[in-house]
Formats: C-alpha cells, structure tokens, sequence
C-alpha cells in the first residue's frame, strides 16, 4: 500500500518552524466550532473549512481552531465559540461560511464582538 | 446526513470524546464484489455490553447536553437503506470498532462525498493531541495517510500549522484523483 509522503513538507518545515511557536501555547485567539451530529448536518464541517481558509489567507499564526460537541442547542447550528484571551467567551449561532470569515476579520482580527449573530457573551469557556 | 464523510466525521468525533489517541478511518471499494466498507477503529475509553446493546437506538445517549442519540444510528440507518450491514465491537478499557456496509451500486446508497475535507478538519481541530490513520482502498489500489509518520516529517512543525493542511490537502486530493477515488 502505498504511503502518503510528501516532498513539500520539508520545504516548507524551516519557514514555518520561525513563526509556528505561536501556535504551541501562545495563541492570542481560540475558535470552537460546535461538531456535533446535528452541528455536522447543518454544515460545520464547511464553517471549519472556510475558516481555516481565512486563516491561511489572513496568515494568522495565533489562532487555535479546534472543535467540540452538542452544546445542545441543535435547532441554532451550525455554532462557533470565540475566546479571546482575557475576554468573555462569545458564542455564535447559524452560522454560514461568510459569517464565520466576518467572525474572523470583525472580532478576532480587528476586537468587535457582531451582536447579529451573537447568542450569548460570557458563556462557558472551554479551556 | 448528505454524504458517508459526514457520517465519518461524526463517528470519529465520538471516538475524540470517548479519550481516542488513534483513530484509524478505513474505506473499502470493491466493485468486482459490489461493496463498500467503512471501518472506524479507536483506542478509546469503550463501552460495556449494556451500553453496546443501546447505542443503536436513538432516544439513548451518554451526553447530558441533549436527550438523543443519532450518529450512530443515522449511519446503521444508512447502511440498512442500502442493503448492507451495520456493526459495533467494543470493549472497555480498550476501544471501540464500527464497521458499516453498502452494497456498491444500490441506488439509496450514499455518496462517499468530500473526504479530503473530513480528514484535515479533523486534523487542524484535533490533530496536534490524536493520530489519524486514514487507509482508502478501491479495488486493487489504496492509499494510506498516517498523521504520526507525517508528525515525524515535520520534526516538530505543528501538523495543524494552514500551510502544512493545504499541502495535506493538495496530495490527499492527488492521492484520491490516482486511486480513482476522484476524478
């Protein structure tokens, strides 16, 4: 069976090595997106694509981007936490890919929380 | 659930909470035997007899958060729809395995859909903690991704670094485009 081994990697292991630290315990930003079964069929999957897209082409390197389960509100998914360091998590729900780029640019990048899409600010944090 | 990537997401989110460091994701197409396998196999916390016995049905779940329980029982469902086979092994302490089956060319069954996509989301969210083995097989040719090896390549580069993932991503889509998965 052949072996998945990609070239690319250790062309590009030396550049991303000088900014990866930020990644390892240093994120200013953490994104959860809700991947629960009902989270899953209302489209996270595509939420968490387009953000790491957005990401790329942000080159943001202090963003952490991971993902939870139900957080039981199933008729509002797909849904995303935002944890910022030192502020109150915020979570938004029925979320689409260009909400979530919105979400990215309009509250992490430039700090403004977007009440529309906002469920609720000072919920649980994650971590 | 639109596609049987989908379903694997879910399943493999499942193995995520149940403590899972290895998860391996394993499809099989074999057109000559019209049948489609999937396969997902974690080293998980596991599941007692009682639990096993109940997972299938859908108003039981082990989550406080809500009182269903689908994933896996929308994925029996769908192998049922067509014509195949759904089954769960698991032991605790030890893990869990679930196997579901398809007849290939049933008209209800679903499309295998964007399984580039499931494997790097899983990696960017869970892959710095958890190793993915995703081995892909359709007919005489296979494909096998294994995050562990790759995290040796990277001599300490974060797997879920963005431009580590869009190169994943590039070659799983190459890889699938070759074993004619894609095309």
């Amino acid at each position: 069976m052949k072996k998945l081994k990609i070239g690319d990697l250790e062309k590009i292991r030396e550049k991303v090595r000088r900014t990866a630290n930020l990644r390892q315990g240093k994120a200013r930003a953490k994104i959860t997106v809700h991947m629960g079964t009902c989270g899953i069929a209302a489209g996270a999957r595509e939420i968490l694509s387009a953000l790491l897209k957005e990401i790329e082409k942000k080159k943001l390197n202090d963003v952490i981007v991971t993902t939870s389960g139900c957080a039981g509100l199933c008729s509002r998914e797909p849904m995303a936490t935002v944890e910022i360091t030192g502020r109150p998590p915020v979570k938004y729900v029925d979320l689409t890919t260009e909400k979530i780029k919105k979400v990215l640019n309009v509250h992490i990048i430039k700090g403004n929380i977007i009440n529309d899409y906002a469920l609720a600010i000072g919920s649980e944090r994650t971590h | 659930m639109q596609d049987l990537s989908l379903h694997i997401l879910d399943i493999v989110e499942n193995s995520i909470d149940a403590g899972a460091k290895k998860i391996e994701i394993i499809i099989k197409e074999n057109i000559k035997q019209n049948m489609l396998v999937l396969k997902i196999k974690d080293n998980g916390k596991g599941m007692d007899k009682n639990t096993v016995a109940k997972v299938l049905d859908p108003f039981y779940t082990t989550k406080k958060t809500r009182r269903v329980g689908l994933g896996l029982s929308m994925l029996a469902q769908a192998a049922k729809e067509a014509e195949g086979d759904f089954n769960i092994k698991s032991k605790k302490g030890k893990g869990t395995t679930v196997t579901a089956k398809f007849v290939y060319d049933h008209i209800d069954r679903k499309p295998i859909g964007n399984m580039a996509e499931t494997i790097i989301v899983l990696i960017a969210s869970k892959g710095m903690n958890v190793d993915f083995i995703y081995k892909h097989h359709k007919n005489s040719k296979s494909f096998v991704l294994d995050t562990k090896i790759l995290k040796k390549e990277l001599n300490g580069v974060p797997i879920n670094n963005a431009e580590v993932l869009n190169i994943l991503r590039e070659n799983i889509i190459k890889e699938l485009k070759r074993i004619e998965v894609l095309t």
